[in-house]
Protein backbone atom coordinates (compact mmCIF):
# COMPACT_ATOMS: atom_id res chain seq x y z
CA UNK A 1 0.00 0.00 0.00
CA UNK A 2 1.59 3.39 -0.73
CA UNK A 3 1.55 4.46 2.93
CA UNK A 4 3.25 8.06 2.58
CA UNK A 5 0.85 9.49 0.59
CA UNK A 6 -1.53 12.08 1.87
CA UNK A 7 -3.17 13.81 -1.17
CA UNK A 8 -5.07 11.76 -3.82
CA UNK A 9 -4.15 13.23 -7.08
CA UNK A 10 -7.30 13.91 -9.40
CA UNK A 11 -8.27 11.16 -11.79
CA UNK A 12 -6.78 10.84 -15.27
CA UNK A 13 -7.73 13.40 -17.86
CA UNK A 14 -10.57 11.97 -20.12
CA UNK A 15 -8.00 12.49 -23.25
CA UNK A 16 -5.50 9.84 -21.38
CA UNK A 17 -7.89 7.51 -20.92
CA UNK A 18 -9.17 8.02 -24.65
CA UNK A 19 -5.28 7.48 -25.73
CA UNK A 20 -5.42 4.30 -23.86
CA UNK A 21 -8.51 3.04 -24.84
CA UNK A 22 -7.89 3.82 -28.68
CA UNK A 23 -4.46 1.49 -27.60
CA UNK A 24 -6.92 -1.61 -26.38
CA UNK A 25 -9.59 -0.96 -28.81
CA UNK A 26 -7.41 -1.51 -31.79
CA UNK A 27 -5.26 -4.11 -30.02
CA UNK A 28 -8.47 -6.47 -29.44
CA UNK A 29 -9.77 -5.64 -33.09
CA UNK A 30 -6.41 -7.25 -34.52
CA UNK A 31 -6.85 -9.93 -32.18
CA UNK A 32 -9.66 -11.01 -33.90
CA UNK A 33 -9.12 -13.02 -36.82
CA UNK A 34 -12.38 -13.61 -38.45
CA UNK A 35 -13.46 -9.99 -38.09
CA UNK A 36 -10.50 -8.64 -39.24
CA UNK A 37 -10.72 -10.64 -42.27
CA UNK A 38 -14.46 -10.16 -42.66
CA UNK A 39 -14.26 -6.37 -42.26
CA UNK A 40 -11.44 -6.46 -44.75
CA UNK A 41 -12.65 -8.84 -47.47
CA UNK A 42 -16.14 -7.69 -47.38
CA UNK A 43 -16.25 -4.50 -49.78
CA UNK A 44 -13.22 -6.45 -52.26
CA UNK A 45 -15.68 -9.21 -52.27
CA UNK A 46 -18.71 -7.14 -53.24
CA UNK A 47 -16.74 -5.51 -55.67
CA UNK A 48 -16.36 -8.50 -57.55
CA UNK A 49 -19.49 -9.90 -57.20
CA UNK A 50 -21.35 -6.47 -58.78
CA UNK A 51 -18.86 -5.73 -61.25
CA UNK A 52 -19.21 -9.48 -62.41
CA UNK A 53 -23.07 -9.53 -62.49
CA UNK A 54 -23.12 -6.25 -63.70
CA UNK A 55 -20.11 -4.96 -65.06
CA UNK A 56 -21.34 -4.01 -68.68
CA UNK A 57 -23.75 -2.02 -67.33
CA UNK A 58 -22.98 2.03 -67.64
CA UNK A 59 -24.80 4.98 -65.01
CA UNK A 60 -26.12 8.06 -66.01
CA UNK A 61 -23.65 10.05 -67.76
CA UNK A 62 -21.75 7.23 -69.34
CA UNK A 63 -20.17 6.01 -66.48
CA UNK A 64 -19.01 2.39 -66.23
CA UNK A 65 -20.87 0.83 -63.48
CA UNK A 66 -17.59 -0.27 -61.47
CA UNK A 67 -16.21 3.64 -61.28
CA UNK A 68 -20.25 4.11 -59.77
CA UNK A 69 -19.94 1.18 -57.76
CA UNK A 70 -16.72 1.86 -56.12
CA UNK A 71 -17.94 5.04 -54.52
CA UNK A 72 -21.25 3.15 -52.96
CA UNK A 73 -18.91 -0.10 -51.78
CA UNK A 74 -16.36 2.18 -49.85
CA UNK A 75 -19.19 3.70 -47.98
CA UNK A 76 -20.72 0.74 -47.26
CA UNK A 77 -17.31 -0.64 -46.23
CA UNK A 78 -16.88 1.90 -43.92
CA UNK A 79 -20.42 1.37 -42.82
CA UNK A 80 -19.72 -1.76 -41.66
CA UNK A 81 -16.32 -1.40 -39.55
CA UNK A 82 -17.73 1.78 -37.90
CA UNK A 83 -22.03 1.10 -37.22
CA UNK A 84 -22.12 -2.36 -37.52
CA UNK A 85 -18.93 -3.17 -35.32
CA UNK A 86 -19.26 -0.83 -32.95
CA UNK A 87 -22.68 -1.32 -32.04
CA UNK A 88 -22.35 -5.21 -31.98
CA UNK A 89 -19.27 -4.68 -30.17
CA UNK A 90 -21.26 -2.66 -27.58
CA UNK A 91 -23.88 -4.95 -26.95
CA UNK A 92 -21.52 -7.54 -26.49
CA UNK A 93 -19.49 -5.88 -23.93
CA UNK A 94 -22.43 -4.30 -22.02
CA UNK A 95 -23.46 -8.10 -21.82
CA UNK A 96 -19.79 -9.45 -20.45
CA UNK A 97 -20.15 -6.65 -18.17
CA UNK A 98 -17.13 -5.16 -19.43
CA UNK A 99 -19.16 -1.90 -19.48
CA UNK A 100 -20.31 -2.21 -15.90
CA UNK A 101 -16.55 -2.06 -15.22
CA UNK A 102 -15.71 0.79 -16.98
CA UNK A 103 -18.73 2.41 -15.32
CA UNK A 104 -17.32 0.97 -11.93
CA UNK A 105 -13.96 2.61 -12.71
CA UNK A 106 -15.82 6.21 -13.07
CA UNK A 107 -14.92 6.40 -17.06
CA UNK A 108 -16.08 9.46 -18.94
CA UNK A 109 -18.38 7.74 -21.75
CA UNK A 110 -16.78 10.38 -24.01
CA UNK A 111 -13.32 8.22 -23.56
CA UNK A 112 -15.02 5.19 -24.28
CA UNK A 113 -16.51 6.31 -27.51
CA UNK A 114 -13.14 8.19 -28.64
CA UNK A 115 -11.73 4.75 -28.03
CA UNK A 116 -14.07 3.37 -30.41
CA UNK A 117 -13.84 6.33 -32.88
CA UNK A 118 -10.11 6.00 -33.29
CA UNK A 119 -10.28 2.07 -33.30
CA UNK A 120 -12.82 2.44 -36.27
CA UNK A 121 -10.49 5.52 -38.22
CA UNK A 122 -7.74 3.10 -38.44
CA UNK A 123 -9.84 0.71 -39.37
CA UNK A 124 -11.17 2.13 -42.01
CA UNK A 125 -7.93 3.51 -43.59
CA UNK A 126 -6.67 -0.11 -44.03
CA UNK A 127 -9.53 -0.89 -45.40
CA UNK A 128 -9.73 1.73 -48.01
CA UNK A 129 -6.35 0.75 -48.90
CA UNK A 130 -6.90 -2.13 -49.52
CA UNK A 131 -9.96 -1.82 -51.89
CA UNK A 132 -9.17 1.14 -53.81
CA UNK A 133 -5.97 -0.95 -55.10
CA UNK A 134 -8.18 -3.69 -56.16
CA UNK A 135 -10.74 -1.05 -58.07
CA UNK A 136 -7.69 0.54 -59.88
CA UNK A 137 -5.69 -2.60 -61.02
CA UNK A 138 -8.71 -4.82 -61.10
CA UNK A 139 -11.41 -2.98 -62.55
CA UNK A 140 -9.57 0.16 -64.19
CA UNK A 141 -11.45 2.60 -61.74
CA UNK A 142 -9.78 5.87 -62.14
CA UNK A 143 -8.79 6.82 -58.47
CA UNK A 144 -10.05 10.35 -57.46
CA UNK A 145 -8.63 12.80 -60.35
CA UNK A 146 -6.22 15.44 -58.40
CA UNK A 147 -4.98 16.31 -54.80
CA UNK A 148 -8.81 18.26 -54.59
CA UNK A 149 -10.44 15.24 -54.99
CA UNK A 150 -8.72 13.05 -52.60
CA UNK A 151 -8.79 15.58 -49.94
CA UNK A 152 -12.56 15.13 -50.91
CA UNK A 153 -12.15 11.80 -50.46
CA UNK A 154 -10.62 11.87 -47.22
CA UNK A 155 -13.04 13.96 -45.22
CA UNK A 156 -15.81 12.46 -46.41
CA UNK A 157 -14.10 8.69 -45.55
CA UNK A 158 -13.12 9.95 -42.02
CA UNK A 159 -16.58 11.97 -41.16
CA UNK A 160 -18.78 9.11 -42.58
CA UNK A 161 -16.71 6.67 -40.20
CA UNK A 162 -17.22 9.28 -37.39
CA UNK A 163 -20.54 9.70 -37.82
CA UNK A 164 -21.40 5.89 -38.29
CA UNK A 165 -19.53 5.22 -35.12
CA UNK A 166 -21.76 7.38 -33.52
CA UNK A 167 -24.98 5.64 -35.15
CA UNK A 168 -23.41 2.74 -33.47
CA UNK A 169 -23.16 3.83 -30.55
CA UNK A 170 -27.07 4.31 -30.49
CA UNK A 171 -28.34 1.45 -31.81
CA UNK A 172 -26.39 -0.76 -29.18
CA UNK A 173 -29.10 0.61 -26.67
CA UNK A 174 -31.61 -1.53 -28.57
CA UNK A 175 -33.62 -3.75 -26.28
CA UNK A 176 -32.71 -7.43 -26.20
CA UNK A 177 -29.79 -9.72 -25.65
CA UNK A 178 -26.57 -8.85 -27.21
CA UNK A 179 -26.30 -11.09 -30.47
CA UNK A 180 -30.44 -10.03 -30.53
CA UNK A 181 -28.72 -6.57 -31.10
CA UNK A 182 -26.46 -7.92 -33.37
CA UNK A 183 -29.45 -9.19 -35.57
CA UNK A 184 -30.96 -5.92 -35.34
CA UNK A 185 -28.42 -4.04 -36.28
CA UNK A 186 -27.12 -6.08 -39.58
CA UNK A 187 -31.16 -6.02 -40.56
CA UNK A 188 -30.69 -1.79 -40.38
CA UNK A 189 -27.51 -2.05 -42.06
CA UNK A 190 -28.98 -3.76 -45.21
CA UNK A 191 -32.28 -1.49 -45.15
CA UNK A 192 -29.93 1.80 -45.05
CA UNK A 193 -27.91 0.12 -47.77
CA UNK A 194 -30.46 0.24 -50.39
CA UNK A 195 -32.44 2.90 -49.29
CA UNK A 196 -28.98 5.30 -49.50
CA UNK A 197 -28.48 3.97 -52.93
CA UNK A 198 -25.48 1.81 -52.19
CA UNK A 199 -26.32 -0.93 -54.60
CA UNK A 200 -28.33 1.22 -57.08
CA UNK A 201 -28.69 4.62 -58.11
CA UNK A 202 -30.03 6.81 -55.47
CA UNK A 203 -31.84 8.46 -58.64
CA UNK A 204 -33.83 5.60 -58.77
CA UNK A 205 -35.46 4.98 -55.51
CA UNK A 206 -38.93 6.39 -54.71
CA UNK A 207 -39.23 10.05 -53.05
CA UNK A 208 -40.27 8.65 -49.71
CA UNK A 209 -36.96 6.10 -49.66
CA UNK A 210 -35.09 8.99 -50.85
CA UNK A 211 -35.84 11.66 -47.96
CA UNK A 212 -35.71 8.68 -45.37
CA UNK A 213 -32.25 7.76 -45.94
CA UNK A 214 -31.06 11.34 -46.76
CA UNK A 215 -31.67 11.63 -42.09
CA UNK A 216 -28.86 8.52 -42.11
CA UNK A 217 -25.29 9.56 -42.82
CA UNK A 218 -25.06 6.39 -45.52
CA UNK A 219 -26.83 8.35 -47.81
CA UNK A 220 -24.31 11.60 -47.26
CA UNK A 221 -21.35 8.99 -47.15
CA UNK A 222 -22.54 7.40 -50.64
CA UNK A 223 -23.03 10.77 -52.27
CA UNK A 224 -19.80 11.86 -51.27
CA UNK A 225 -17.83 9.29 -51.93
CA UNK A 226 -19.33 9.75 -55.65
CA UNK A 227 -17.98 13.03 -55.67
CA UNK A 228 -14.19 12.02 -55.16
CA UNK A 229 -14.67 9.27 -57.46
CA UNK A 230 -16.63 10.61 -60.52
CA UNK A 231 -15.84 12.87 -62.90
CA UNK A 232 -17.01 16.32 -61.99
CA UNK A 233 -20.27 16.54 -64.08
CA UNK A 234 -21.39 13.53 -62.95
CA UNK A 235 -22.87 15.74 -60.05
CA UNK A 236 -25.56 17.09 -62.20
CA UNK A 237 -27.24 13.43 -62.10
CA UNK A 238 -27.62 13.74 -57.92
CA UNK A 239 -30.77 14.39 -56.83
CA UNK A 240 -29.99 18.12 -55.89
CA UNK A 241 -28.21 18.82 -59.46
CA UNK A 242 -24.91 19.03 -57.42
CA UNK A 243 -22.38 16.77 -55.07
CA UNK A 244 -23.84 19.22 -52.18
CA UNK A 245 -20.61 19.17 -50.48
CA UNK A 246 -22.10 21.21 -47.80
CA UNK A 247 -24.59 19.97 -46.86
CA UNK A 248 -23.32 16.66 -46.60
CA UNK A 249 -20.77 18.20 -43.98
CA UNK A 250 -23.99 19.47 -42.31
CA UNK A 251 -25.50 16.35 -41.66
CA UNK A 252 -22.27 14.16 -41.22
CA UNK A 253 -21.04 16.83 -38.56
CA UNK A 254 -24.65 16.96 -37.14
CA UNK A 255 -24.49 13.32 -36.43
CA UNK A 256 -20.83 13.54 -34.88
CA UNK A 257 -21.37 16.47 -32.36
CA UNK A 258 -25.00 16.06 -31.87
CA UNK A 259 -24.87 12.72 -31.62
CA UNK A 260 -21.88 12.67 -29.04
CA UNK A 261 -23.36 14.37 -26.99
CA UNK A 262 -26.87 12.65 -26.92
CA UNK A 263 -24.97 9.12 -26.70
CA UNK A 264 -22.92 10.71 -23.61
CA UNK A 265 -26.35 11.70 -21.62
CA UNK A 266 -28.43 8.55 -22.68
CA UNK A 267 -25.76 6.14 -22.71
CA UNK A 268 -26.22 2.58 -20.43
CA UNK A 269 -23.33 0.62 -19.15
CA UNK A 270 -25.51 -1.53 -17.86
CA UNK A 271 -28.87 -3.32 -18.77
CA UNK A 272 -31.95 -1.89 -16.95
CA UNK A 273 -31.99 1.38 -14.56
CA UNK A 274 -28.72 3.15 -14.26
CA UNK B 1 -14.16 16.37 -17.26
CA UNK B 2 -10.85 16.42 -15.43
CA UNK B 3 -11.99 17.15 -11.74
CA UNK B 4 -9.05 19.27 -9.48
CA UNK B 5 -10.67 18.27 -6.04
CA UNK B 6 -8.47 16.56 -4.26
CA UNK B 7 -9.43 14.31 -1.64
CA UNK B 8 -7.68 13.40 1.33
CA UNK B 9 -6.15 10.05 2.00
CA UNK B 10 -7.42 9.90 5.68
CA UNK B 11 -5.56 7.53 8.10
CA UNK B 12 -6.74 4.33 8.60
CA UNK B 13 -7.15 3.87 12.50
CA UNK B 14 -8.66 7.12 13.41
CA UNK B 15 -11.96 6.59 14.16
CA UNK B 16 -13.81 9.44 12.63
CA UNK B 17 -16.90 9.15 11.04
CA UNK B 18 -18.38 6.00 9.23
CA UNK B 19 -16.72 4.92 6.06
CA UNK B 20 -20.49 3.91 4.88
CA UNK B 21 -23.66 5.28 6.73
CA UNK B 22 -27.43 4.60 6.10
CA UNK B 23 -30.58 5.38 7.76
CA UNK B 24 -33.54 4.20 6.03
CA UNK B 25 -32.27 2.84 2.71
CA UNK B 26 -35.35 1.54 0.98
CA UNK B 27 -35.50 0.28 -2.86
CA UNK B 28 -38.38 -2.02 -4.80
CA UNK B 29 -38.86 -2.84 -7.99
CA UNK B 30 -41.97 -2.89 -9.60
CA UNK B 31 -44.01 -2.85 -6.30
CA UNK B 32 -41.48 -5.55 -5.03
CA UNK B 33 -39.61 -4.61 -2.19
CA UNK B 34 -35.91 -5.52 -2.00
CA UNK B 35 -34.42 -3.08 0.69
CA UNK B 36 -36.84 -2.24 3.62
CA UNK B 37 -35.78 0.54 5.50
CA UNK B 38 -32.01 -0.57 5.98
CA UNK B 39 -29.89 1.00 8.85
CA UNK B 40 -26.17 0.58 9.02
CA UNK B 41 -22.54 2.43 9.97
CA UNK B 42 -18.97 0.85 8.33
CA UNK B 43 -16.26 2.11 10.76
CA UNK B 44 -12.70 2.61 8.59
CA UNK B 45 -10.28 -0.43 8.47
CA UNK B 46 -13.29 -2.91 8.49
CA UNK B 47 -14.03 -5.51 7.43
CA UNK B 48 -18.23 -6.12 7.34
CA UNK B 49 -19.98 -8.99 5.79
CA UNK B 50 -23.37 -9.01 4.26
CA UNK B 51 -24.65 -12.14 4.76
CA UNK B 52 -28.15 -13.08 3.73
CA UNK B 53 -29.97 -15.95 1.04
CA UNK B 54 -29.85 -15.03 -2.65
CA UNK B 55 -32.24 -12.49 -3.25
CA UNK B 56 -31.92 -10.56 0.05
CA UNK B 57 -31.20 -7.88 -1.59
CA UNK B 58 -27.03 -7.66 -1.13
CA UNK B 59 -26.29 -6.90 -4.34
CA UNK B 60 -28.97 -4.44 -4.84
CA UNK B 61 -27.80 -3.13 -1.23
CA UNK B 62 -23.83 -3.30 -1.95
CA UNK B 63 -25.15 -1.45 -5.98
CA UNK B 64 -26.56 1.37 -4.23
CA UNK B 65 -23.74 1.76 -2.57
CA UNK B 66 -21.55 2.13 -4.96
CA UNK B 67 -23.66 4.50 -6.76
CA UNK B 68 -24.72 2.50 -9.60
CA UNK B 69 -28.60 1.88 -8.53
CA UNK B 70 -30.65 4.60 -7.62
CA UNK B 71 -32.69 4.39 -4.41
CA UNK B 72 -36.40 5.19 -3.57
CA UNK B 73 -35.58 6.80 -0.10
CA UNK B 74 -33.33 6.91 2.52
CA UNK B 75 -30.02 8.66 3.32
CA UNK B 76 -26.72 7.38 2.07
CA UNK B 77 -23.10 8.26 2.57
CA UNK B 78 -20.19 6.18 1.33
CA UNK B 79 -16.80 8.25 2.06
CA UNK B 80 -18.83 11.36 3.06
CA UNK B 81 -20.47 11.62 -0.25
CA UNK B 82 -23.82 10.83 -1.49
CA UNK B 83 -23.00 8.03 -4.08
CA UNK B 84 -26.14 9.09 -6.72
CA UNK B 85 -24.25 12.18 -7.17
CA UNK B 86 -20.54 11.62 -6.23
CA UNK B 87 -17.71 12.50 -9.34
CA UNK B 88 -15.13 10.58 -10.37
CA UNK B 89 -12.58 11.63 -7.09
CA UNK B 90 -15.06 9.96 -5.07
CA UNK B 91 -15.00 6.88 -7.41
CA UNK B 92 -11.33 6.96 -6.96
CA UNK B 93 -11.39 6.51 -3.76
CA UNK B 94 -13.45 2.91 -3.94
CA UNK B 95 -12.45 -0.49 -5.27
CA UNK B 96 -14.83 -3.08 -6.91
CA UNK B 97 -14.52 -6.33 -7.75
CA UNK B 98 -16.80 -7.07 -10.16
CA UNK B 99 -18.23 -10.05 -11.79
CA UNK B 100 -18.02 -9.98 -15.05
CA UNK B 101 -15.07 -9.88 -18.11
CA UNK B 102 -12.17 -7.59 -17.43
CA UNK B 103 -11.41 -5.97 -21.17
CA UNK B 104 -11.39 -8.20 -23.62
CA UNK B 105 -10.77 -12.28 -23.79
CA UNK B 106 -7.76 -11.65 -26.07
CA UNK B 107 -5.85 -9.63 -23.19
CA UNK B 108 -2.79 -11.14 -21.19
CA UNK B 109 -2.97 -11.03 -17.81
CA UNK B 110 -0.24 -8.03 -17.54
CA UNK B 111 -2.04 -6.36 -19.81
CA UNK B 112 -5.23 -6.12 -18.68
CA UNK B 113 -3.74 -4.76 -15.15
CA UNK B 114 -1.48 -2.00 -17.47
CA UNK B 115 -4.69 -1.45 -19.53
CA UNK B 116 -6.95 -0.60 -16.40
CA UNK B 117 -3.30 1.40 -14.97
CA UNK B 118 -4.20 4.26 -17.36
CA UNK B 119 -7.83 4.68 -14.92
CA UNK B 120 -6.42 5.35 -11.89
CA UNK B 121 -4.17 8.53 -10.81
CA UNK B 122 -2.13 6.04 -8.86
CA UNK B 123 -1.96 2.98 -10.08
CA UNK B 124 0.05 0.05 -8.14
CA UNK B 125 2.51 -1.26 -10.30
CA UNK B 126 1.68 -4.40 -12.05
CA UNK B 127 4.17 -6.84 -10.76
CA UNK B 128 3.51 -5.82 -6.86
CA UNK B 129 -0.54 -6.41 -8.36
CA UNK B 130 0.75 -10.13 -10.13
CA UNK B 131 2.33 -11.06 -6.63
CA UNK B 132 -0.30 -9.94 -4.27
CA UNK B 133 -2.82 -11.87 -5.69
CA UNK B 134 -0.18 -15.27 -6.63
CA UNK B 135 -0.88 -14.55 -10.38
CA UNK B 136 2.86 -13.88 -11.50
CA UNK B 137 3.52 -16.70 -13.59
CA UNK B 138 0.28 -16.83 -15.35
CA UNK B 139 1.07 -12.55 -16.56
CA UNK B 140 1.68 -13.87 -20.21
CA UNK B 141 -1.28 -15.64 -20.26
CA UNK B 142 -4.32 -14.75 -22.21
CA UNK B 143 -7.48 -13.93 -19.75
CA UNK B 144 -9.77 -16.48 -21.97
CA UNK B 145 -7.36 -18.96 -20.60
CA UNK B 146 -7.85 -18.25 -17.14
CA UNK B 147 -9.64 -20.90 -14.80
CA UNK B 148 -12.59 -19.53 -13.03
CA UNK B 149 -10.37 -18.96 -9.14
CA UNK B 150 -7.62 -17.12 -11.43
CA UNK B 151 -10.29 -14.99 -13.21
CA UNK B 152 -11.54 -14.02 -9.48
CA UNK B 153 -8.15 -13.30 -8.64
CA UNK B 154 -7.28 -10.99 -11.49
CA UNK B 155 -10.84 -9.27 -10.73
CA UNK B 156 -9.21 -8.58 -7.35
CA UNK B 157 -6.14 -7.02 -8.26
CA UNK B 158 -8.35 -4.58 -10.10
CA UNK B 159 -10.08 -3.71 -7.50
CA UNK B 160 -7.20 -2.83 -5.73
CA UNK B 161 -5.43 -0.94 -7.95
CA UNK B 162 -6.03 2.74 -7.76
CA UNK B 163 -5.35 2.02 -3.59
CA UNK B 164 -8.72 2.41 -2.42
CA UNK B 165 -9.78 3.42 0.29
CA UNK B 166 -13.04 1.09 0.42
CA UNK B 167 -13.40 -2.07 -1.64
CA UNK B 168 -16.50 -3.64 -1.96
CA UNK B 169 -17.08 -7.24 -2.75
CA UNK B 170 -19.95 -8.91 -3.72
CA UNK B 171 -20.13 -12.91 -3.57
CA UNK B 172 -16.53 -13.42 -4.48
CA UNK B 173 -16.34 -16.92 -3.98
CA UNK B 174 -19.34 -17.75 -5.80
CA UNK B 175 -18.00 -21.05 -8.22
CA UNK B 176 -14.68 -21.36 -6.55
CA UNK B 177 -13.55 -24.56 -5.07
CA UNK B 178 -11.85 -24.64 -1.31
CA UNK B 179 -8.64 -24.29 -2.53
CA UNK B 180 -9.32 -21.43 -4.28
CA UNK B 181 -11.72 -19.60 -1.78
CA UNK B 182 -8.96 -20.11 1.06
CA UNK B 183 -6.14 -18.30 -1.43
CA UNK B 184 -8.50 -15.69 -1.91
CA UNK B 185 -9.59 -15.39 1.92
CA UNK B 186 -6.33 -14.48 2.34
CA UNK B 187 -6.29 -11.85 -0.11
CA UNK B 188 -9.01 -10.44 1.66
CA UNK B 189 -7.50 -10.45 5.34
CA UNK B 190 -4.41 -8.90 3.46
CA UNK B 191 -6.33 -6.15 1.89
CA UNK B 192 -8.32 -5.52 5.77
CA UNK B 193 -4.66 -5.75 7.77
CA UNK B 194 -3.26 -3.19 5.23
CA UNK B 195 -5.76 -0.95 6.44
CA UNK B 196 -8.11 -1.01 3.66
CA UNK B 197 -12.39 -0.92 4.39
CA UNK B 198 -13.81 -4.20 3.11
CA UNK B 199 -17.81 -4.73 2.65
CA UNK B 200 -18.41 -7.97 1.03
CA UNK B 201 -21.44 -9.76 0.53
CA UNK B 202 -22.00 -13.73 0.58
CA UNK B 203 -24.42 -16.28 0.98
CA UNK B 204 -21.29 -18.62 2.74
CA UNK B 205 -21.94 -18.49 6.22
CA UNK B 206 -17.95 -19.33 7.27
CA UNK B 207 -17.03 -16.96 4.77
CA UNK B 208 -18.34 -14.13 6.81
CA UNK B 209 -16.95 -16.08 10.30
CA UNK B 210 -13.83 -16.22 8.60
CA UNK B 211 -13.33 -12.39 7.36
CA UNK B 212 -15.83 -10.43 8.65
CA UNK B 213 -15.67 -8.35 12.20
CA UNK B 214 -18.82 -7.53 11.76
CA UNK B 215 -21.54 -9.28 10.15
CA UNK B 216 -25.08 -8.06 9.11
CA UNK B 217 -27.67 -10.81 8.11
CA UNK B 218 -30.18 -9.38 5.74
CA UNK B 219 -33.30 -11.31 5.22
CA UNK B 220 -36.71 -10.11 3.92
CA UNK B 221 -35.36 -6.58 2.76
CA UNK B 222 -34.29 -5.70 6.21
CA UNK B 223 -31.09 -6.57 8.73
CA UNK B 224 -32.29 -9.00 10.85
CA UNK B 225 -28.91 -8.53 13.02
CA UNK B 226 -26.15 -6.92 13.54
CA UNK B 227 -23.06 -8.39 15.76
CA UNK B 228 -19.53 -9.68 15.44
CA UNK B 229 -19.35 -13.62 13.92
CA UNK B 230 -19.45 -14.81 17.49
CA UNK B 231 -21.68 -13.12 18.72
CA UNK B 232 -24.45 -13.36 15.90
CA UNK B 233 -27.63 -14.61 17.09
CA UNK B 234 -26.81 -14.40 21.03
CA UNK B 235 -30.00 -15.35 22.25
CA UNK B 236 -30.82 -18.05 20.60
CA UNK B 237 -27.39 -19.36 21.48
CA UNK B 238 -27.73 -19.41 24.86
CA UNK B 239 -30.44 -22.08 24.16
CA UNK B 240 -29.11 -25.08 24.66
CA UNK B 241 -31.35 -28.26 24.20
CA UNK B 242 -30.75 -31.33 26.61
CA UNK B 243 -31.88 -34.20 25.51
CA UNK B 244 -32.10 -37.82 26.22
CA UNK B 245 -33.75 -41.10 25.98
CA UNK B 246 -36.72 -42.31 28.43
CA UNK B 247 -38.76 -45.18 27.85
CA UNK B 248 -36.92 -45.73 24.71
CA UNK B 249 -38.74 -42.46 23.68
CA UNK B 250 -36.46 -38.91 22.94
CA UNK B 251 -37.12 -35.97 24.85
CA UNK B 252 -35.62 -32.66 24.56
CA UNK B 253 -35.87 -29.51 26.66
CA UNK B 254 -34.91 -26.25 25.44
CA UNK B 255 -33.44 -24.27 28.00
CA UNK B 256 -31.19 -20.82 29.06
CA UNK B 257 -30.04 -22.92 31.79
CA UNK B 258 -28.88 -26.27 31.05
CA UNK B 259 -26.64 -26.93 33.66
CA UNK B 260 -30.11 -26.89 36.14
CA UNK B 261 -32.37 -29.03 33.66
CA UNK B 262 -29.12 -31.67 34.17
CA UNK B 263 -29.01 -31.40 37.99
CA UNK B 264 -32.73 -31.73 38.45
CA UNK B 265 -32.70 -35.19 35.51
CA UNK B 266 -29.78 -36.58 37.01
CA UNK B 267 -31.13 -36.38 40.87
CA UNK B 268 -34.48 -38.03 39.59
CA UNK B 269 -32.66 -40.52 37.38
CA UNK B 270 -30.18 -43.34 39.60
CA UNK B 271 -28.61 -45.24 36.84
CA UNK B 272 -27.11 -43.76 33.82
CA UNK B 273 -29.70 -41.37 31.41
CA UNK B 274 -29.36 -43.18 28.33
CA UNK B 275 -28.86 -40.94 24.93
CA UNK B 276 -27.77 -37.89 27.01
CA UNK B 277 -26.55 -35.01 24.75
CA UNK B 278 -26.59 -31.46 25.51
CA UNK B 279 -26.36 -29.31 22.54
CA UNK B 280 -26.09 -25.65 21.37
CA UNK B 281 -26.99 -23.96 18.23
CA UNK B 282 -23.98 -23.46 15.39
CA UNK B 283 -23.82 -20.71 13.78
CA UNK B 284 -25.35 -22.22 10.95
CA UNK B 285 -28.66 -22.67 13.06
CA UNK B 286 -28.75 -19.38 14.50
CA UNK B 287 -28.37 -17.87 10.69
CA UNK B 288 -31.02 -20.32 9.51
CA UNK B 289 -33.20 -19.43 12.39
CA UNK B 290 -32.68 -15.42 11.47
CA UNK B 291 -33.53 -15.46 8.12
CA UNK B 292 -36.33 -17.51 8.75
CA UNK B 293 -35.18 -20.70 6.83
CA UNK B 294 -36.27 -22.93 9.75
CA UNK B 295 -39.76 -23.47 11.17
CA UNK B 296 -38.08 -21.96 14.38
CA UNK B 297 -36.98 -18.51 12.52
CA UNK B 298 -39.21 -15.38 13.73
CA UNK B 299 -39.72 -14.28 9.97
Amino acid sequence: MTAVLTERPAPPSTARIALARVGLELRLFFRQRQQVAFSFAYPVVMMVIFSAILGGDERPGDIPFAQYFLAGIAATGIMLVSFQAVGTAIADERESGVLERLQLLGTPPVAYFAGKAGQVLVTTAAQLALLLPVARYGYDVPMPADLGHWLTFGWVAALGALAGTVLGIAVSALPGSASSVSTGISALALVLQFFSGVFFGFLELPGWMQQIAALFPLKWLTQGMRSAFLPEQAGAFEIAGSWEHGRTVLVLLAWVIIGVVICARTFRWRRGEG
Amino acid sequence: MTTTELSPLRGTTSAGPPVISLRGLRKSYAGRVVLDGLDLDVHRGECFALLGPNGAGKTTAIEVLEGVRRRDAGEVLVLGEDPAAAGRAWRARLGVVAQGEAAGQALSVRETLDHFAHYTAIPRPTDELLAAVGLTEKAGTQVARLSGGQRRRLAVALGVQGNPELVFLDEPTTGMDPVARRQFWQLVRDLRDGGTTVLLTTHYLDEAAELADRVGVLAGGRLVEVAPPGELGAPLRRLATVSWLEDGRRRQVRTESPASVLRDLLANTPHEVPGLTVTRPGLEDVYLQLVGATPGGDL
